[in-house]
């Protein structure tokens, strides 16, 4: 099972990072652990520095604005 | 929010032509809208039974004029911005910012504060990512500072409402503030003024994500992804802005004006800084106030002054800030750009 991570301090788009993940995974069948990450702190530590950022099984793959669907459906597969 | 999502999903690999045919037509679209601005304001306001040349006239030929223009202005400026800003990140702007340590970091941040896109919401990540990355705290702040004070919004309304002598004048001041402010903090050494956590993180090497290729339809489609967002954000600030702008313009006299915001009331400049500063609102909803100002006789510094505090200083975004920056710091930080502010206000002042 994946672990991913959304990074953001709970703006609109943060929100709407950790549905799109959501929505990829239940569409996929797949069964990921989407953890949301608020604390600046840890936010800075993982390296991000445009919210939201995704990570998948501690990897980050993504930094600032709305992830592109079709590639959150690659980083869920792969 | 699931339809937008949808929306960005669909049109990946051949649409491409149609964002290169597109955005051409919206341009022409948008040129001509834009000429029947002034014709179609003036019929729109004989249909309201007042006399023209009354306040109340007065007021809604303001107010109907501004509100389309600003509009579409905005739509224009930040669709341009936009796709300019897609070859820039805070993450390949770090990189370029890590390695100057020599004098001229500061006026490369201020440079790369306006054309990197960020919003207020991350800049605690930002800050402490450019910090832990070694940069220093006054290129740090001139970054910070240059972002909201010169951005792209505020300039073009400036120069679509106000002129582009003033859109010129309010730049380069802007970007002075932005690169002095930050040498100053610089040279303050005030590191120790961090709050704890951040003096003792160490991020070292930080995630490296792959480069994206974009092509100029993708570019495109973040334009105007852009103006969706930020529109749907700032239309009712302009709204509400030029509500104001339209009450002034129809009812302040302009010997009052004169009296508060004219050249001779040495004390108007300060009290203009007071009053910005805790108005929270962004410069697509003070620029219409600005005009309406200027219009009334306020004098250039001081309507300056307000303008410039509005925009570079807002008190929600020190209370984000609060979290990697103790009081003291931030008390220093608002006393610097303040004094760059007034200093530009009195100049010009004096000159005019």
């Amino acid at each position: 099972m994946k672990t991913v991570k959304v990074y953001g301090p709970g703006c609109k788009r943060c929100e709407a990072t950790e549905q799109m993940v959501r929505d990829a995974a239940d569409r996929l069948g797949l069964e990921v652990a989407v953890e949301k990450v608020t604390d600046a702190k840890s936010i800075a530590m993982a390296g991000v520095m445009s919210t939201p950022g995704v990570a998948v099984d501690g990897k980050l793959v993504h930094a600032g604005g709305l992830p592109d669907a079709a590639k959150l459906d690659g980083w869920l597969t792969a | 929010m699931t339809t937008e999502t949808q929306d960005q999903a669909a049109p990946r690999g051949g649409s491409d032509w149609l964002w290169y045919g597109g955005v051409p037509l919206a341009g022409v679209i948008w040129w001509l809208l834009y000429g029947q601005l002034i014709p179609v304001s003036e019929w729109v306001t004989s249909l309201f039974p007042v006399a023209r040349d009354s306040h109340t006239g007065e007021a809604i030929a303001f107010f109907v004029y501004d509100v389309p223009k600003v509009l579409l202005l905005l739509t224009g400026i930040v669709f341009v911005t936009g796709v300019l800003r897609s070859w820039f990140s805070p993450e390949k702007t770090r990189a370029i910012l890590a390695g100057k340590r020599v004098i001229w970091g500061y006026p490369l941040a201020a440079t790369l504060g306006v054309l990197t896109p960020f919003c207020s919401c991350s800049s605690v990540p930002l800050f402490i990512g450019f910090v832990s990355a070694g940069i220093p705290l006054g290129v740090t702040f001139s970054f910070l500072i240059a972002g909201p004070m010169v951005g792209p919004v505020g300039l073009g309304l400036l120069y679509g409402l106000v002129g582009w002598e003033i859109a010129t004048v309010y730049l380069v001041f802007g970007f002075t503030i932005a690169t002095l402010a930050g040498f100053v903090l610089g040279r303050l050494g005030l590191e120790r003024y961090l709050q704890e956590w951040v003096r003792e993180l160490n991020t070292g090497p930080v995630g490296d994500l792959p480069e994206e290729r974009l092509t100029l339809a993708d570019r495109l489609r973040i334009g105007a992804e852009q103006v969706r967002e930020i529109l749907g954000k700032v239309w009712i600030w302009v709204v509400v802005g030029i509500s104001i702008g339209a009450l002034i313009h129809g009812y302040v006299p302009q010997a009052m004006m004169l009296r508060i915001m004219g050249g001779e009331a040495w004390w108007s400049v300060p009290a203009a800084v007071v009053v910005g500063v805790p108005m929270y609102t962004n410069a697509a909803g003070v620029i219409p106030i600005v005009e309406a100002l200027l219009g009334k006789g306020a004098a250039l510094g001081t309507t300056l002054a307000f303008m410039m505090s509005v925009i570079a200083l807002s008190l929600p975004e020190m209370i984000i800030l609060k979290q990697v920056l103790t009081l003291r710091l931030i008390a220093v930080f608002i006393a610097v750009v303040s004094m760059g502010i007034l200093a530009t206000g009195f100049l010009f002042n004096i000159l005019l």
